[in-house]
């Protein structure tokens, strides 16, 4: 850390961080020498990275795919009218570094996805979630946790606020909780609407993602209690304020006490996002949930696999025999290669990917895709069964 | 009667329609059968496969009695940013 120097005109800038005794030139210096992923420049990105670049973190890497739009003003500060109709990671590269020129900008004009997510996320130290979607918030954790990154988290819905650091190793280096201890499987995306659909009140990301820079300073330089086992939730309609004690939960599919999911997933399908639009199940074959109800009641020899996950299996299953997606190989025995095999998951994507699979690697000739999964079934079939 | 007051946040007080609920029941309930009583009544709350229920300001694991007069709230996922 001593090889880390500062310019006359560097510490003339830092200069009230210098003079805290416990801050003082050393957390300047950590500051300096780190590597901080902001996912998505908008309302939370906005304060996040103007008070990253202001405070002095070295390495600041920004990732978003979208254009700033006339409706992003009344919240997202970085931006001014002039940058409408730019790709965000420019306009907000432009605007911190003349805010800040000692320090590097890295931009990732792109959507973060599974193919993505572990390349970019593996060279920071800490990424700071700002995104407006599940698929991509439960991306970002996972990939953390796969990676070993500390998380720090803020999420908003009209006048109300989250935020934790996820993630986070403490001094004996034991990780605290993350955001699948507490919310293990996304909501139905019908459900809980997004900033463009439910709207928020513009200052609440200003407030939120301030804390969020505020908690990824206190990580990278030691400095203060990290909010890591902590929850925080705000309500700026009536002003209430919560802090609540998390754990983690021995069942999390990434590091809980028998962890089923070792790599990335598919968040769309995982989060419900885009199904029956596109023909993810073309080119395997399939049967219809009735045709699998006569199947049924004919009392016909078939087996049916469930290609999802154990904790997807606790919420609704058809008494299939479970094989998770990722696992599938391990389980290539308990797969007849005689009898009619039909496999289903979620919606049917993951179910065809496993059929596409089976067939290409190993030659199977019998296996039927499940159409529109279990959840068809549910709306179909048994209504009782629990949709998620 | 036992009456438990839960403060409900983001899509679980749309769902409900109001920012407090009083819910009355003949005998003491543990933290998870309140949620599930609460998700059988309101079919969109029984949509959230997680819902996070606190219990005097900790994330209850389910298995705890609940006193009428402890602090309860349900508080939902959201995503917006």
């Amino acid at each position: 850390m001593e090889n880390i120097t500062f310019s006359k005109a560097e510490l003339e800038r830092y200069s009230r961080h210098l003079i805290i005794p416990e801050f003082n030139i050393e957390g300047q210096r950590k500051l300096k020498a780190a590597r901080v992923l902001v996912v998505g420049s908008g309302g939370l990105g906005s304060p996040l990275l103007l008070y990253l670049a202001a405070a002095g973190v070295g390495t600041l890497g920004i990732v978003d795919f979208d254009v700033v739009d006339e409706s992003n003003l009344q919240r997202q500060v970085l931006f001014g009218r002039e940058d409408v109709g730019r790709p965000k990671v420019e306009a907000a590269r432009d605007r911190l570094q003349s805010l800040n020129p000692h320090i590097q900008i890295l931009t990732y004009n792109t959507p973060l996805t599974s193919d993505n997510a572990l390349d970019i996320i593996k060279d920071f130290d800490v990424v700071a979630d700002g995104t407006d979607n599940f698929p991509t918030r439960y991306l970002v954790n996972d990939a953390c946790v796969l990676l070993d990154k500390p998380n720090v988290y803020a999420s908003i819905f009209r006048f109300e606020g989250q935020a934790s650091v996820f993630n986070f190793r403490n001094a004996k280096g034991e990780p605290g909780p993350n955001y699948r201890d507490l919310y293990p499987t996304p909501p139905p995306p019908d459900l809980v609407p997004s900033c463009a659909e439910g709207g928020v009140i513009g200052v609440l990301p200003g407030i939120m993602g301030s804390l969020q820079a505020n908690e990824v300073i206190k990580v990278i330089t030691g400095v203060g209690e990290p909010l890591s086992g902590r929850f925080f939730l705000f309500d700026a309609a009536s002003f209430e304020t919560r802090i609540l004690k998390i754990r983690r939960n021995p069942k999390n599919p990434l590091n809980g006490e028998h962890p089923t999911q070792t790599g990335l997933i598919d968040y769309q399908d995982f989060c419900g996002v885009g199904q029956a639009d596109e023909s993810p199940q073309g080119q395997v074959k399939s049967i219809t949930v009735q045709e699998l109800q006569k199947l049924r009641e004919s009392q016909a020899d078939f087996q049916l696999i469930d290609v999802r996950e154990p904790y997807e299996y606790e919420i609704a299953h058809l008494q299939g025999d479970l094989m998770p997606l990722g696992q599938l190989d391990a389980h290539l025995d308990k797969i007849s290669s005689s009898k009619q095999v039909v496999v289903h998951c979620r919606s049917g994507k993951r179910s065809a990917e496993a059929i596409r699979h089976l067939e290409q690697k190993y030659g199977f000739a019998n296996l039927y895709n499940l159409e529109g999964g279990i959840l068809a079934w549910a709306d179909q079939i048994d209504p009782s069964l629990a949709k998620y | 009667m036992i009456t438990y007051q839960i403060r409900l946040f983001g899509i679980a007080r749309e769902i409900v329609g109001q920012s407090w609920l009083a819910w009355e029941t003949e005998k003491p309930l543990r933290a998870g059968e309140l949620q599930a009583a609460l998700q059988a009544h309101y079919p969109d709350l029984g949509r959230l496969a997680s819902l996070l229920l606190a219990v005097n300001a900790e994330y209850a694991q389910g298995d705890e009695w609940l006193q009428p007069e402890d602090e309860l709230a349900l508080i939902p996922p959201v995503s917006g940013g």
